[in-house]
């Protein structure tokens, strides 16, 4: 083979190679567009998976936040109930730290004057009264009289108050042994003797001895509070007792005063 | 602030009572208790250091507006929170009070709860 020929056939093998060569580049520029192609659609594929599962998290979240904020709103009430519940019972130790007070006190002597200025102060200091009168009914005569007071300045006369069983407001109020309360805004006081903001009957069971009977409230109260009317129901029964023991008593001491002094009479004389 | 020693200054038996019962609701509060202006310096100047004077303003002997003067002319006892009690409502009689130098004041009938709630002010409890 010439020399010519060699290089002819050299020239062909090298077509074919560079041919061959030309067609493994297209193939791999194929191949490479396909990997890119398939990566691309993979992590597409990928992100809507996690956007999915971030999706579903967060819809979890947000009902888990409903439902906290649904509890936060309940505990919220429940605290405010027990805030108003834990107001009521305060008020409610308070008022029965009077009562206790009120009760104690009035019981804790037999002298008819103390038990009287007891009662005095229980009106005037629990109850806040700034005029007012506490009668007795005298039974034989049938007639209600004031032995203590307050208040004449403001209300005139509520000194010397006095009225016959049955008659008025306050003679209604001993006959019956039923408790009157004026039903309106008690600023101000009453005007009149006969039409006080409540009258109280002192009662031993059904027996009336006595009344309470209010005119007006300190400036700083201008209405009856619910404790006030435990403070009556007690005064009615707890009061009456005392004032009816006080007197017994000073009674009793009397009469035995002067069987001592008959008794020491007659041992002198024999 | 507990173990606190509190002055009943009154001279109505219930009212001391009744107050004395409100402040059993501090921790081993101890009260001394009082019958009038004269009966309550007796009381200050004995071994129990008072951290609150509690006093009623009408009161026979020597009344709530006299011991608070004299309580805040004396060196000893002039820093001691009183607080004053009465049955008038009057604005006067509350300034004629705080004038003198007491630190607060509460009207008669006594709420129990408005009656701790300035008291714990006054001691920062």
């Amino acid at each position: 083979m010439s020399e010519e020929q060699k290089a002819e056939k050299f020239l062909e093998l090298f077509s074919r190679g560079k041919e061959f060569t030309e067609e493994l580049l297209r193939e791999n520029q194929k191949l490479r567009f396909r990997l890119a192609s398939l990566e691309t659609e993979q992590a597409a594929g990928a992100t809507s998976e996690e956007v999915m599962r971030l999706r579903a998290e967060i819809q979890q979240l947000t009902d888990e936040n409903r439902r906290m904020g649904m509890r936060f709103k309940e505990v919220e009430e429940e605290n405010k109930d027990f805030a108003n519940r834990y107001i009521e019972i305060e008020e409610q130790n308070n008022n029965l730290a009077n009562l206790y007070v009120a009760s104690y006190q009035l019981h804790s002597t037999l002298d008819f004057k103390e038990v009287i200025q007891i009662v005095q102060e229980i009106v005037i200091n629990l109850v806040g009264a700034e005029a007012f009168s506490i009668l007795l009914l005298d039974e034989k005569t049938n007639e209600l009289k004031s032995i203590a007071s307050e208040g004449e300045d403001v209300m005139p006369g509520v000194a010397q108050l006095s009225t016959r069983l049955g008659e008025g407001i306050l003679g209604t109020v001993a006959k019956t042994g039923e408790s009157y309360y004026i039903n309106q805004d008690v600023e101000g006081g009453s005007l009149a003797l006969d039409k006080p903001l409540a009258a109280v009957p002192l009662k031993i069971k059904e027996h009336v001895i006595g009344l309470i009977v209010i005119y007006k409230l300190l400036q700083q109260k201008d209405s009856f509070s619910a404790v006030d009317y435990e403070l009556f129901s007690l005064l009615a029964a707890h009061a009456a007792t005392a004032i009816f023991s006080s007197k017994l008593y000073s009674q009793s001491e009397r009469k035995l005063n002067t069987i001592q002094s008959f008794l020491d009479l007659l041992t002198t004389s024999s | 602030m507990e173990n606190a020693n509190f002055l009943v200054v009154e001279d109505s038996p219930t009212m001391r009572q009744l107050i004395s019962f409100s402040l059993k609701r501090f921790k081993n509060a101890k009260i001394i208790e009082a019958v009038d202006g004269v009966d309550a310096l007796k009381k200050l100047s004995g071994p129990d250091k008072i951290d609150l004077i509690l006093t009623d303003i009408n009161m026979p002997v020597m009344d709530g507006l006299k011991l608070v003067s004299l309580v805040r002319q004396n060196a000893q006892l002039k820093n001691i929170p009183i607080i004053i009690i009465t049955t008038e409502g009057a604005e006067e009689d509350r300034e004629r009070g705080l004038a003198l130098g007491a630190n607060a004041y509460i009207s008669k009938p006594i709420q129990s709860s408005h009656l701790i709630k300035t008291i714990s002010e006054l001691l920062a409890f």
